[in-house]
């Protein structure tokens, strides 16, 4: 089982304080089993016959060990807090590595919300059923068999009703808990369709209207409206009969235990006091149980986490770093391609096939393709976010998967297709690839990157916020701030992925021109949509469908290359808009 | 890096983050704190939230009648069992002087009795439980089709101008933490303030001395509980913060992967991620430590209260005044008591969330709607189409002039192309045409009418539009295409689907149109999604045709594909399009060049290339180059 796996593994360091655990348990269990005799005693000798010394000693007594009683329960608390705690602390830091370490392929596979979800969430979880197996189930087998035992000392024909009540209080909460547990899942997916279609209605809601579909709209919510009525009625009345339940089985118990002991005690077998500690010991085996039944419940669940825990964490990086890398290089960061093919794991036809191409250090090498061509995928190819399935990739001679990833990566100078930005400030963002970089180093990469204006206008310049994502900028501006995040760095080699598409006309230009005397010592490599962009590239390089469908300048591909010149005529509109 | 499609429009709104993770994190159970957010107003919250139950106010009474027999007979209990515990005890003693002995037919009597109580008690608890139910989910059920009524009626600038995430956040998580709370905490409170009640009055009735010793140890355990509460409370929102904070570090962390990784960035983003990992660990651990005292400490006291009735009761029975069984069943009643106000106490937080999330959606209940539409004057004959903006001026935000008397006419049939760059106010045309805002001056008509003047379902019904921003509903794509008109047969589907090339792709996905779009639309390109809206509009087969950058996803290639179906699409309508692509409208008949707000060129593609004005510039930035070597 995967649950055990993940808890031996990660509750292993934690072996005395769990062994703690247990033994603050046991005594603080046994201290609240000793007191209901201790309350027996004082009902059949003090108050019976009002010796109000005894009634004094014995209660001074009963409240020490209540004290006592109290102080090993915080202290079992204090350990079982700090086991589940750092274990969950420990695992998410697990994930979290293993996650960092992953390559784009990995991320793509498991997606980064879900992985979100299974660190956050799923931790939460298994945390969860640790810290309550630490702080409640530990507990209620010693309090079960130690009341079990006590009860037995008060009576034994007594204890016989034991054996009817215990089995019935677990099944019949067995029964209740496995029931609720599917309803209320069904009822969480439901609530999830339910905020899944207020969610559209919000996000659509000019095309909901545009459309005149609101009565439409309002059907599709009610429908679903009532399914999480209904689910939740069924969840809701299942809860209300649990309680009443739980209560029957436990008063008519006493009861039993009443109408037996009274036969007992009139045949002088039994004394007030031990009937009234065997009805203490009733309730409290039963409440036992009761937690035990709700706690073993739980376990499915945080089961299901468990898996998709050691999913994650038994994941190994498709890029690995080198056992001996390399930590010296000569040249200025020229790249070569060689006979490059990448395919996802399990994929029938490869994403790049056969693609070699070799760009210097002061050549810019264009790649234009329709999207899913793959153009992406082999940009990231460069920094190993992916590494070839079969091929090479080589800077300056040496096959990356052999080079320091450091040293690799700090000679590039990445633009995402989707330009991320942290939270934070501009300045911590520009920072983000080079943190002792000057306000003049920002500022010149800011003035390149066509983003000045904008920066000196926000509140605070490089001290500006910036949230998560960047999503307080517009979509034109987190890019060039992208564009300048690579410029800080000063690079040996520009990876730009689709980084001028959220830009117009008139800025591309003149980002590009300003470009230019910049990169004129480095690699570029320029991934694009619109043949403008690329129009001055040393080389082009035409993809479809993972393949290269031409090489070569502008004027050579338009000669040449049939993909090249529909790609360049749906751009000029000379037959589009006409035809 | 492996989906290449899904390259998002420039300005589109932001993404839309979990839900979850907007207020404080996921949902916990058990004794971890629920956020604290405080409600401004709880008294007046509070009763409104109630009165939303009002009309099932004879349910409401039914449910209170029964959790009063419910808790009455359960109250009544452990004094029938001091009842027999004296019984058994007169029996002892009789027999111990050559009496009968126990009187074992009033024994079975009143145990009898008691398990009829008990049951009762249970069954009672259980219709009570069952009933309110059904009351609190009705009642959420209706205050959710109240919101989402509200939604229908919100105008556009109120939800423009919310993030959309809050707004999100309110209709979703306030409305189920609500009906958490109104589930969990009402039923609880009624049953927990009705034992208070009814235990006080059974200890009062069988001894007052005794009643005063049990209840002065309940402002002992007040003041205890406060206490613990007072040190635990800032660890818990240390803990949820942290908990936030962390939360926020992994969604950007994994979100922006590629760029850690691209700058070298791990290690100190590992570094980063333990700081806050240790941080959170050290919070929740000593909230949980501190929370974890509540029971023990509440056990002492209860011990302390059972002490004391030990010692008072003993000389009571000794003086005669009260029975053994009295005493044992006032030791049961001083448990019973401490642990309903327990409940209440520690209830309170979460009354305190659920009040805080009702006033949230009571504040989206009562934002203004906009302006009620006027009566449909006249049931108007076949729309030509001719669209005329007189005088039109209007602004976002009341500072910030955006548009000032603007005017244009588009005859039927006519193409309108409006050009400029980003922020000229291309976009909020269209906003105004369909009357998603209103304007602050001018007029808008339609073939002569105001259109201030139509109701707004009419006037929409005459346009079908296309956003850059594509949005698709969870459904299937047939489904998504049909959207646009629900009364079209399964061949106008199917040739609008041909038409935008929707086609095409559709049989690559194995199930064709019965695809299951998700959530997201992940197993679509965006320019896929795009290709989807355009059948949409082709379905919709409007007068009037709105195209906001409507191709702007689609690849160069299939665009002029596309483009050959929408200039069909736009001949005999009158049609808007907004483009960034000079290419797309080079044949419109008018162009509009916008530019801060107003138009500043007018006229068709050769008559403004002709004029050399900003037009012309644009133009030719876009084709430098590319037109020379082709041509």
């Amino acid at each position: 089982m995967t649950l055990l796996q993940l808890l031996r593994t990660y509750l292993a360091p934690y072996g005395r304080a769990l062994l703690a655990v247990l033994a603050l348990q046991i005594v603080q269990a046994t201290a609240a089993l000793y007191l209901p005799s201790l309350n027996a005693q004082i009902i059949d000798r003090g108050i019976a016959t009002n010796d109000q010394a005894f009634i004094w000693s014995t209660g001074a007594l009963m409240l020490v060990v209540t004290l006592l009683q109290g102080a090993f329960a915080v202290s079992a608390m204090y350990f079982g807090s700090r086991v589940s705690m750092g274990f969950g602390r420990d695992v998410r830091s697990a994930i979290f590595h293993t996650v960092t370490d992953f390559s784009a392929r990995e991320m793509a596979v498991f997606g980064a919300p879900s992985l979100i979800t299974r660190i956050t969430n799923d931790v939460q979880q298994v945390q969860m059923l640790v810290l309550m197996t630490c702080t409640l189930l530990v507990a209620a087998p010693i309090t079960a068999v130690g009341g079990v035992v006590m009860a037995l000392q008060q009576d034994r024909v007594l204890s016989w009703i034991l054996v009817v009540s215990v089995p019935a209080l677990a099944v019949s909460m067995g029964l209740v808990i496995s029931k609720m547990i599917p309803l209320f899942r069904r009822l969480q997916a439901r609530i999830d369709a339910l905020s899944r279609v207020l969610r559209e209605q919000i996000v659509g809601i000019r095309v909901v209207r545009a459309f005149v579909r609101e009565p439409n709209e309002t059907e599709r919510f009610d429908g679903v409206n009532v399914e999480v009525t209904g689910a939740a009625l069924g969840a809701g009345r299942l809860m209300a009969a649990m309680f009443p339940l739980v209560g029957g089985i436990l008063n008519l118990s006493s009861v039993a235990v009443l109408w037996i002991g009274g036969h007992r005690i009139q045949a002088g077998a039994l004394s007030l006091g031990s009937l009234v500690a065997f009805l203490v010991y009733l309730v409290q085996i039963l409440m036992a149980v009761m937690m035990a039944t709700f706690i073993a419940v739980l376990a499915p669940r945080a089961s299901v986490c468990a898996d998709r825990i050691q999913e994650v964490l038994r994941t190994p990086s498709s890029v690995a770093a080198p056992t001996h890398p390399v930590r010296e290089v000569h040249g200025r960061a020229s790249l070569e391609l060689r006979r490059v093919e990448f395919r996802y794991p399990g994929a029938e036809s490869p994403v790049l096939s056969d693609i070699s191409f070799t760009s210097r250090a002061g050549q810019t090498t264009a790649i234009i393709g329709s999207t899913g061509a793959g153009k992406s995928t082999l940009l990231g190819l460069v920094p190993r976010l992916l590494d070839v399935t079969s091929g090479s990739v080589l800077v300056d001679g040496v096959d990356v998967r052999q080079l320091d990833p450091d040293l690799l990566r700090g000679r590039l100078g990445l633009v995402p297709q989707q330009p991320y930005l942290f939270s934070g400030t501009v300045g911590s963002n520009l920072r983000y690839g080079k943190p002792d970089a000057t306000d003049d180093e920002l500022w010149e990469a800011l003035e390149i990157a066509q983003a000045k204006d904008f920066v000196s206008a926000m509140q605070g310049g490089l001290d500006a916020k910036i949230e998560q994502g960047g999503v307080n900028v517009s979509g034109g501006q987190r890019q060039r701030l992208a564009i300048a995040r690579a410029l800080v760095r000063k690079p040996e080699m520009y990876l730009f992925d689709d980084s001028f598409s959220a830009l117009d006309l008139a800025t591309d230009a003149r980002l590009r021109a300003a470009l230019k005397p910049h990169t004129r010592k480095s690699t570029v490599l320029v991934v694009a949509q619109r043949v403008s962009t690329i129009i001055d590239a040393d080389q082009i390089l035409v993809l479809d469908d993972g393949q290269v469908m031409g090489k070569g300048t502008h004027a050579e591909l338009l000669a040449s290359c049939p993909t090249y010149v529909e790609i360049v005529a749906s751009q000029q509109g000379q037959e589009g808009a006409a035809a | 890096m492996s989906g290449e499609g899904e390259r998002r429009p420039s300005e589109a709104a932001p993404p839309v983050r979990q839900p979850l993770n907007e207020r404080g994190g996921p949902r916990m159970g058990g004794n971890v704190a629920i956020p604290m957010e405080r409600s401004k107003d709880f008294k007046g919250s509070m009763g409104r939230l109630v009165s939303q139950l009002g009309s099932e106010r004879p349910k409401l009474l039914l449910v209170l009648a029964l959790a009063l027999v419910s808790v009455g007979c359960a109250v009544v209990g452990p004094k029938l069992l001091g009842r027999a515990t004296d019984l058994v005890i007169a029996g002892v003693e009789s027999a111990r002087s050559g009496g009968p002995g126990v009187d074992f037919r009033g024994f079975a009597v009143l145990l009898a009795a008691l398990v009829a109580l008990y049951s009762t008690s249970a069954l009672f608890q259980f219709a009570q439980g069952y009933i309110l139910t059904g009351l609190v989910q009705r009642t959420v059920a209706r205050m959710r089709g109240d919101v989402e009524a509200k939604l229908n009626r919100l105008p556009l600038k109120y939800v423009d101008g919310q993030p959309r995430g809050d707004l999100l956040s309110r209709v979703t998580n306030d409305i189920d933490n609500l009906a958490q709370t109104l589930q969990q905490s009402l039923s609880q409170l009624l049953t927990s303030s009705l034992t208070v009640l009814g235990v006080l009055g059974m200890m009062l009735s069988i001894s007052p001395l005794l009643a005063l010793v049990a209840v002065l140890t309940v402002p002992l355990s007040m003041v205890a509980l406060r206490g613990i509460a007072r040190r635990s409370k800032p660890r818990f929102v240390a803990q949820w913060r942290h908990t936030g904070e962390l939360n926020a570090q992994v969604e950007e962390a994994f979100t922006g992967h590629a760029i850690v990784k691209a700058f070298g960035r791990q290690r100190e983003t590992e570094e980063r991620f333990r700081k806050m990992n240790d941080e959170l660990y050290a919070a929740s651990f000593g909230a949980q430590v501190i929370s974890g005292t509540v029971m023990p400490a509440m056990m002492f006291l209860g011990n302390v209260g059972f002490v004391a009735i030990a010692v008072v009761g003993g000389l009571r029975v000794a003086t005669g005044h009260i029975s053994i069984g009295d005493v044992q069943a006032f030791i049961q009643y001083s448990r019973q008591f401490t642990q309903p106000i327990t409940q209440v106490a520690s209830m309170f937080n979460t009354l305190q969330s659920g009040v805080a999330s009702a006033e949230r959606v009571f504040e989206l209940l009562d934002a203004q709607d906009q302006k009620p539409d006027e009566a449909d004057a006249m049931n108007d004959s076949a729309p030509r189409g001719r669209v005329a903006f007189e005088h039109v001026s209007f602004s976002y935000a009341p500072e910030k002039r955006l548009i000032a008397d603007l005017s244009l006419v588009a005859e039927p049939g006519q193409t309108v192309a409006i050009v400029g760059p980003t922020g000229a106010g291309k976009t909020t045309l269209v906003n105004l045409l369909m009357r998603f805002y209103e304007l602050d001056g001018g007029t808008i008509t339609l073939d002569g009418r105001n259109i201030a003047a139509m109701p707004r379902g009419a006037l929409r019904a005459n346009v079908g539009m296309v956003l850059q921003d594509t949005w698709l509903f969870g459904g299937t794509i047939w489904d998504n295409i049909a959207y646009g008109n629900p009364l079209a047969t399964a061949e106008q589907v199917r040739s609008a689907a041909r038409a935008a090339y929707v086609d095409r792709f559709v049989h690559a996905f194995p199930k064709g149109y019965e695809t299951v779009i998700d959530e997201e639309a992940g197993n679509l390109s965006a320019g896929e999604k795009q290709l989807i809206t355009i059948a949409r509009a082709f379905v919709a087969d409007r007068t009037i045709l709105v195209l906001d950058e409507a191709t702007s996803s689609v690849d160069t290639r299939t665009e002029v594909l596309v483009q050959s179906a929408m200039a069909a699409l736009r001949k005999d309508r009158t049609s808007f399009v907004i483009a960034h692509r000079l290419s797309t409208i080079r044949d419109a008949h008018v162009i509009l060049v916008m530019q801060d707000g107003a138009i500043v060129e007018q006229g068709n593609h050769r008559e403004l290339l002709a004029r050399g004005g900003a037009y012309a510039a644009l133009y030719n930035s876009q084709f430098a180059g590319a037109i020379a070597s082709v041509a």
